[in-house]
C-alpha cells in the first residue's frame, strides 16, 4: 500500500520536470553532419559529376530503390545518363554511400521531403545532383585514380608513379 | 406565471446538467491526454487552438465523419442498442445528484440506491456489446467486464452503507447536509478507499481496465465498434469517471460545503481533484492479472468492506 502511494507520488513529481519533447516546426533540433537523410549526388571540386555509374550503390541497396544507366562522354569519363532514386522505398540505411567508390552519393541531414503525391517521391538525376562537393571538399576521383581519360594519361595522377612496362627486361 | 416557472426551471436544470456532463466528458479526453503527457514529460495535444483545447472539436468532427459500420457477422439490433444501453444509465445517475442546495434535477429520497442500480445496469451494455460483436476478443472482454463489474459492485454498495448509517438517509442532499460538522472521509476513511477502488473498477479504468486491455484483447468489448457508437463507449467511460468523482466528493468530502467560494465551485474543485487522481492512477499503475483482480476483490476488498460496515454499525450502536 505504501509502495503504491510512493509510486503515485513519484509520478506526480514529474509535473515539475522539464518536458523532453522538442516542438518540431518551431524548434529544429541539431542534426549531425553524418545524419542519414535525403540522398544527393555530389560534384568534384572542378564541378564535374563524381558518379562513375559503377552500379555499386544499386547493387548494395537492400530495397532496390536506386536505378541508373551508365554512359561515357567524349573524354572516356563514365557518368550516369539517368539516375533515379525512389524515396518512397528508400530506408535511408546509407549502404549506397558506403558502397560508393568515388564519394559521389551522399546522405545529408535533411528529412523534410514529404509529398502529397507518391509519384513526386521519385527523384530524377536533376533532383539529386547538387552543385558542390558535399562532405568531401577536395576529393576528385579522376585526379587520384590510375585510369586514363581524355586529357590525363596513365601515371599522371597525384602520387602516382609512371606505368611500368611489363614486357621490359630491366629490373 | 408560477406554473411557467415550474416548467422552465426544471427544464433549464435538466438541460444544463446534460450539457455540462457531456462537455465534461468531451473535455476530459483533452484533460486526460494533457495530464498523462505532463506526467510522462511530454506535451500532449497542444496544436489545435489555445493549449490544444480545440482538439476535442477536431476529434468530434473526425469521429462523426467516420464510417458507422456494423460487421456483417454481428447481431445488428443488439450491436446498435448496446452503446446506448451503457450510456443511458450513467447519464440517468446525474439526475439524482444534488450539486448545490438548490440545483438538482430530482431530489430522490433513495438517490444512492438509484445510483447503485444504474451502475449495475451498465454491465448489460458491456456484455451485450461483447456478445453482439460475435468476435472472440469482444466476447472475452464482455465476460471479463461482467465478472469484474459484478464482483466490485458487491463491496461498492457495502462501502457506501457506512455513510448511509452515519447520515441516516439515502438522499444525497441530506448526506451532504449531515457532513456540515465533519466530512465523512474522517470517520469513513476505509469506506472512501474501498469506494474509490470500486469506482475505478466500475468505470473500467486503469489499473482495472481488463475488459478492454489493449495489450491482450485488442480493445475488448468495443473492438468491433467504430464511428459514433465507439465514441458513445468513450463518452460513457468519461461520464463514469465524472460521476464517480462527483459521488466521492458528495459522499465523503462534503459535496458543495466549503468556505468563501460559492457551493458549485467547491463541488467543481473537489470533482476535478478526483478526476485528476483517476488519471494519476492510470499514469502510475500497471494492469494486474485477471485472477489477481478477482482475488483482490473477493478476498481483500469484500472482507474489508464488511469489517468497515460492522465496526461503523457497532460504534453507532454504542454511541446511541
Amino acid at each position: 500500500m505504501i509502495s503504491l502511494l510512493k509510486g503515485m507520488w513519484q509520478v506526480f513529481l514529474h509535473t515539475f520536470r522539464r518536458r523532453v519533447t522538442i516542438q518540431y516546426p518551431e524548434h529544429v533540433d541539431y542534426l549531425p553532419p553524418r545524419w542519414r537523410g535525403r540522398i544527393i549526388l555530389s560534384r568534384d571540386p572542378d564541378g564535374e559529376e563524381r558518379c562513375v555509374a559503377c552500379y555499386l550503390c544499386a547493387a548494395a541497396c537492400p530495397v532496390d530503390c536506386i536505378s541508373l544507366q551508365a554512359t561515357e562522354d567524349a573524354h572516356g569519363r563514365r557518368y550516369p545518363a539517368s539516375f533515379r532514386i525512389n524515396f518512397s522505398r528508400c530506408i535511408f540505411c546509407g549502404y549506397c554511400e558506403e558502397a560508393c567508390p568515388t564519394d559521389a552519393i551522399q546522405l545529408t541531414p535533411d528529412f523534410e521531403m514529404c509529398e502529397y503525391d507518391r509519384q513526386n517521391l521519385v527523384y530524377e538525376k536533376e533532383d539529386l545532383l547538387i552543385s558542390g562537393p558535399g562532405k568531401y571538399h577536395d576529393y576528385n576521383f579522376y585526379r587520384v585514380a590510375g585510369i586514363s581519360i581524355g586529357g590525363k594519361d596513365k601515371g599522371e595522377a597525384e602520387r602516382e608513379s609512371p606505368p611500368i612496362d611489363p614486357l621490359g627486361l630491366l629490373p | 406565471m408560477s406554473e411557467l416557472r415550474n416548467i422552465i426551471v426544471p427544464l433549464i436544470t435538466v438541460f444544463g446538467v446534460i450539457i455540462i456532463a457531456m462537455s465534461m466528458a468531451a473535455g476530459l479526453i483533452w484533460l486526460e491526454r494533457r495530464l498523462l503527457a505532463l506526467w510522462q514529460d511530454r506535451y500532449g495535444p497542444n496544436r489545435v487552438g489555445p493549449f490544444g483545447l480545440l482538439q476535442v472539436l477536431a476529434d468530434l468532427i473526425k469521429i462523426i465523419s467516420k464510417e458507422d459500420w456494423v460487421p456483417p457477422f454481428a447481431d445488428a439490433a443488439v450491436f446498435v442498442v448496446a452503446p446506448a444501453a451503457m450510456f443511458i444509465p450513467v447519464l440517468l445517475t446525474f439526475a439524482v445528484i444534488s450539486y448545490t442546495p438548490g440545483i438538482a434535477v430530482t431530489d430522490l429520497n433513495i438517490g444512492l440506491l438509484f445510483f447503485l442500480a444504474m451502475s449495475s445496469l451498465t454491465v448489460y451494455g458491456v456484455v451485450l456489446a461483447g456478445w453482439a460483436s460475435d468476435s472472440k476478443y469482444s466476447l472475452l472482454g464482455g465476460m471479463r467486464a461482467a465478472a469484474q463489474m459484478l464482483s466490485y459492485e458487491v463491496f461498492m454498495s457495502l462501502s457506501l452503507m457506512g455513510v448511509v448509517m452515519l447520515a441516516g438517509s439515502f438522499d444525497l442532499r441530506q448526506i451532504v447536509e449531515a457532513q456540515r460538522g465533519l466530512w465523512y472521509v474522517v470517520p469513513q476513511f476505509p469506506g472512501m478507499l474501498i469506494f474509490l477502488t470500486a469506482g475505478v473498477a466500475e468505470t473500467r479504468r486503469l489499473p482495472f481496465d481488463l475488459p478492454e486491455a489493449e495489450g491482450e484483447l485488442v480493445a475488448g468489448f468495443h473492438a468491433e465498434y467504430s464511428g459514433m457508437k465507439f465514441a458513445l463507449f468513450f463518452i460513457e467511460e468519461y461520464l463514469g469517471i465524472t460521476l464517480v468523482s462527483v459521488l466521492i466528493s458528495v459522499l465523503f468530502f462534503g459535496g458543495w460545503l466549503g468556505p468563501l467560494l460559492p457551493p458549485l465551485a467547491w463541488l467543481a474543485i473537489k470533482t476535478m481533484f478526483f478526476i485528476s487522481l483517476f488519471i494519476l492512477l492510470r499514469a502510475t499503475f500497471p494492469r494486474p492479472r485477471y485472477d489477481q483482480l478477482m482475488s483482490f476483490g473477493w478476498k481483500v476488498m469484500l472482507p474489508l468492506a464488511l469489517t468497515n460496515l460492522v465496526v461503523t454499525g457497532g460504534i453507532i450502536l454504542a454511541a446511541r
